[in-house]
């Protein structure tokens, strides 16, 4: 084959390698539509023990707990923008990580609050949570933060306030523990169950948070307790307006008129608070705030 | 008339060897890739995001590590007594045990430089990562030694099925026994649960007998910023050079009266 | 002293899985090489002799038997200060140059790094492979690996070589040149003892061989004392004319054979005279005249046939 001849056979075969590559992908794209109902997302444990992984992975454990937390990060978000409510795999992948790097102290703390989380953004499994921060720990005596972490799972989504103040007084033995611990410890013991003491534990997280979603999730939280305190202050005015004027008000825009409120008050995320037909005051219903159910504050503890 | 050691020499060119084999490039410049894009992690929250760079980075020394030490370490011996280089060699005034600790010797020393590029590029993200350094980092140093320590081990093993083995079968034996030591204390902790005396005493015996890879299991811990404590690199250290001893006089004693094909 | 001595050397190879047929590859071999003599060491291939050249390199061991070389026992770093080996089909390192390679052997030798680089030059000259010294050898000829191989067996000036067919391979140039070498080592008062199963080499360069056959030893002694002569002469002459060629057809034995202008025949001892005549014409030419012997093959031949054969000694050999 002569010179000349040579140049077009090989432009030739360029042509004929790069039309087959775009062919074929576009080929995959079809592929991809169709074979959608048979994949689904596997959202399955192939292998389940956190000790045959450690074995597995030949003494790169601590690689593998990253590459886990990974998962459980990705799968937490994306059962979130898939807005499915099925968080079972949560506690099962935070063990595995754990168990592979027992300090890996965010997944103690993610775990921590989104396995406690009720439907639709937690796993809303309480006692696994506490299960894990135990093992926390126990691996990791020098972290106060992991005892906050147990005595605010007790304190807000069990309402268990004797193992609370509990858990906060243990934390607070240790030298590099901040020293509100102590006082959240006699508070709660004092107290119970209080949207000061809430509002204060719920700000630590957010400071303490490492993690964006961790302190997205208190951010929402303090949201929503600040609502709450609204919506209280509202209804003492609407009390005003009815002594003052003799009747309830048909809508917010009346108290101000009456001097009692300068402006319609907006709620944290900037929506304007309503009054319902029945004469409560509710969120707008765009707000994506979501009020906290309390218990009634129990009475103090009296020794009888 | 001074005669430089005839080891050294054979050091210095199995280094040279080394250098001149382009798997070896091959090898580095992936595995400093892999740490350059351990810094891409968006997605994880700031303060992970260095422990993962550490543990990405020294796995990934340690892996290519142990691939370069497996890939040089098999043809050894072999790749010499195959290709008859060695005739013309072992017609000069130097003993087989010379010419084994040269080679032995040489292995290592390439590795040693392979980790040091690696850690450079670790050091590299790690700065871009956090643009200073704290006291804690010194330990990455310590799981770095202890990766070469385990690195020296493979080595050893390597050199001795090389003497008496094929590359393949090299590679296979010397992967199995690094897998089987890096939970031989799995093995003997198997041991202790069965109630029978006499799997106890094997499961004991061969704990001791095997090499011991997770005592160099750091990384972890490290990534965390902990510290490792001195007494134990100092006896990781001993432990390294009693073991390779034993294997490199195994290898001496077997290619000593070895006929030469 | 003797340059080598060796006595009642054997040695065995356990084939077969369960290691139970050894096979004797050297049989009591029995040899004195003389220091300054160029002894060649002669058969087929699988003799023995490249057995019997790793055994007096210490590349493998004896199953019985011993030698010496220069006195000093085989194998030991002392000894091979003294002796230099070009093995069979060299193969060298072949990432590294030819200067680089003489220079990390020179290193297990004595010298100071002048005295290396001396003698490294030296030999490389000596087997003109100075053009080539940066080459990388991946990149060198069978002939140069070959050169090679000598220089880095002389690179200390040892006394005695040893070289395990030193002509396999080479064109014919190839092999002037590795003859000349050898000349040159003689002169040079070497002892060197090659191996070879080319029979016109050893008749060239040779002081005596010895003829291996089936690990014993057949033979030793100068070559013309061990191959008998036959009767009559082996002519080349050069023709170019028909009526010549016609003249002296009838004075060979045997049909003539030609090629390119020459023309090869055996002639009688009676007919030497007339062919010679003959060439005296302006249009013949003789080149060569050689009396006749038995080749290699013939020998072995006779060997094989004759029942019991005792290894013949020649006159002259010594014990």
């Amino acid at each position: 084959m002569s010179r000349a001849g040579a140049k077009p056979i090989a432009a030739v075969f360029a042509l004929v390698m790069i039309a087959g590559l775009a062919a074929s992908a576009g080929l995959q794209t079809a592929i991809d539509r169709r074979m959608a109902p048979y994949l689904g997302t596997p959202d399955e444990l192939w292998i389940p023990s956190g000790k045959v992984l450690k074995r597995l992975s030949l003494g790169n454990s601590g690689l593998m707990a990253d590459i886990y937390w990974t998962r459980v990060v990705q799968y937490y978000g994306g059962q979130i923008r898939d807005r499915k409510t099925d968080f079972s795999l949560l506690g099962p992948l935070l063990d595995i990580t754990v168990e592979l790097d027992p300090n890996l102290l965010v997944a103690y703390r993610f775990g921590s609050i989104f396995l406690c989380e009720a439907s639709p953004r937690g796993a809303g499994e309480p006692m696994q949570a506490v299960r894990l921060i135990e093992k926390g720990i126990q691996a990791n005596p020098d972290e106060w933060r992991l005892w906050h972490d147990l005595g605010f799972i007790y304190y807000w989504d069990l309402k268990n306030y004797p193992a609370a103040a509990q858990a906060y007084l243990d934390g607070s033995k240790n030298s590099h523990a901040d020293p509100w611990m102590k006082v959240m410890a006699a508070v709660i013991s004092q107290k119970g169950g209080n949207r000061e003491t809430s509002r204060f534990l719920w700000t630590e997280i957010y400071r303490s948070a490492e993690d964006t979603m961790i302190r997205q999730n208190a951010e929402e939280h303090l949201q929503s307790l600040q609502a709450m305190d609204d919506m209280e202050e509202l209804d003492k005015r609407i009390l005003l307006f009815r002594e003052k004027t003799g009747r309830p008000p048909q809508a917010l825009s009346e108290l101000v008129t009456e001097g009692l409120l300068k402006g319609v008050p907006i709620d944290p995320l900037g929506f304007p608070y309503r009054l319902s037909p029945g004469g409560k005051v509710v969120l707008s219903p765009k707000s994506s705030i979501r009020l906290e159910e309390e218990t009634p504050p129990p009475q103090p503890e009296k020794s009888s | 008339m001074k005669n430089s050691s005839p080891t050294l020499a054979v050091t210095l060119n199995t280094f040279r060897e080394a250098v001149r084999d382009r798997v070896l490039y091959n090898l580095v410049a992936f595995a400093v890739i892999l740490i350059a894009s351990a810094v891409l992690f968006g997605e994880i929250s700031i303060g992970i995001q260095k422990t993962i760079l550490i543990n990405l980075g020294l796995s990934s020394i340690s892996v290519f590590g142990l691939l370069i030490s497996i890939f040089l370490g098999i043809g050894l011996v072999f790749k010499e007594v195959d290709k008859r280089s060695l005739y013309a060699l072992l017609s000069k005034p130097v003993r087989r045990s010379q010419f084994i600790i040269g080679k032995f010797l040489g292995l290592n020393l390439t590795l040693a430089v392979n980790t040091a590029l690696m850690s450079a590029g670790l050091w590299a993200a790690l700065y871009y990562l956090a643009r200073r350094f704290e006291a804690p980092d010194l330990f990455i140093w310590v799981a770095i030694y202890f990766i070469l320590l385990q690195l020296f081990l493979v080595t050893a093993i390597c050199l001795f099925f090389s003497c008496f083995s094929t590359p393949l079968l090299s590679a296979i034996f010397t992967f199995l026994l690094y897998v089987i030591g890096t939970f031989s204390a799995d093995l003997r902790a198997f041991g202790e649960m069965t109630q029978n005396a006499s799997w106890k005493a094997l499961t004991s015996f061969l704990y001791y007998l095997l090499p011991n890879f997770s005592d160099f299991s750091v990384a972890a811990a490290v990534s965390h910023g902990k510290p490792v404590a001195g007494g134990l690199i100092l006896l990781n250290t001993l432990y390294t050079l009693c073991y390779a001893a034993v294997l490199l006089a195994a290898s001496v004693a077997i290619f000593a009266r070895k006929d030469l094909k | 002293m003797a340059a080598i001595e060796i006595e009642g050397l054997s040695k065995d190879y356990q084939t077969g899985f369960w290691r139970k047929h050894p096979w004797r590859a050297l049989d009591g071999l029995s040899l004195r090489v003389e220091q300054g003599e160029v002894f060649g060491f002669l058969g087929h291939n699988g003799a023995g002799k490249t057995t019997t050249l790793k055994l007096l390199t210490g590349l493998i061991f004896p199953t019985a038997g011993t030698a010496t070389i220069l006195g000093k026992p085989l194998g030991q770093p002392e000894t091979f200060r003294h002796i230099g080996y070009l093995p069979e089909n060299p193969y060298f390192y072949d990432y590294l140059t030819a200067q680089e390679l003489l220079d990390y052997f020179a290193r297990f030798f004595p010298l100071t790094s002048d005295e290396r680089r001396l003698r490294r030059d030296a030999v490389l000259e000596q087997a003109g492979l100075d053009g080539f010294r940066n080459l990388p050898l991946r990149k060198f000829s069978k002939g140069m690996l070959q050169r090679l191989g000598i220089a880095q067996a002389v690179l200390h000036q040892p006394e005695v070589v040893l070289l395990d067919e030193p002509m396999s391979g080479l064109d014919p140039m190839g092999r002037r040149e590795v003859r000349d070498l050898i000349v040159r080592m003689k002169t040079e008062g070497k002892t060197v003892f090659f191996s070879t199963h080319i029979l016109s080499d050893a008749e060239a360069l040779c002081d005596r061989v010895a003829i291996l056959n089936r690990g014993k030893l057949a033979g030793v002694g100068p070559i013309s004392e061990l191959l008998k002569t036959l009767p009559g002469f082996e002519a080349v002459i050069e023709c170019s004319s028909p009526e010549a060629l016609y003249e002296i057809e009838p004075l060979a034995a045997k049909p003539v054979s030609a090629s390119g202008g020459q023309y090869r025949m055996e002639v009688t001892e009676q007919n030497v005279r007339p062919l010679l005549a003959l060439c005296e014409r302006d249009d013949v030419r003789l080149l060569s005249l050689n009396p006749l012997h038995t080749s290699l093959e013939d020998y072995f031949a006779e060997l094989s046939s004759a029942k019991d054969a005792a290894p013949v000694r020649a006159r002259g050999a010594s014990s």
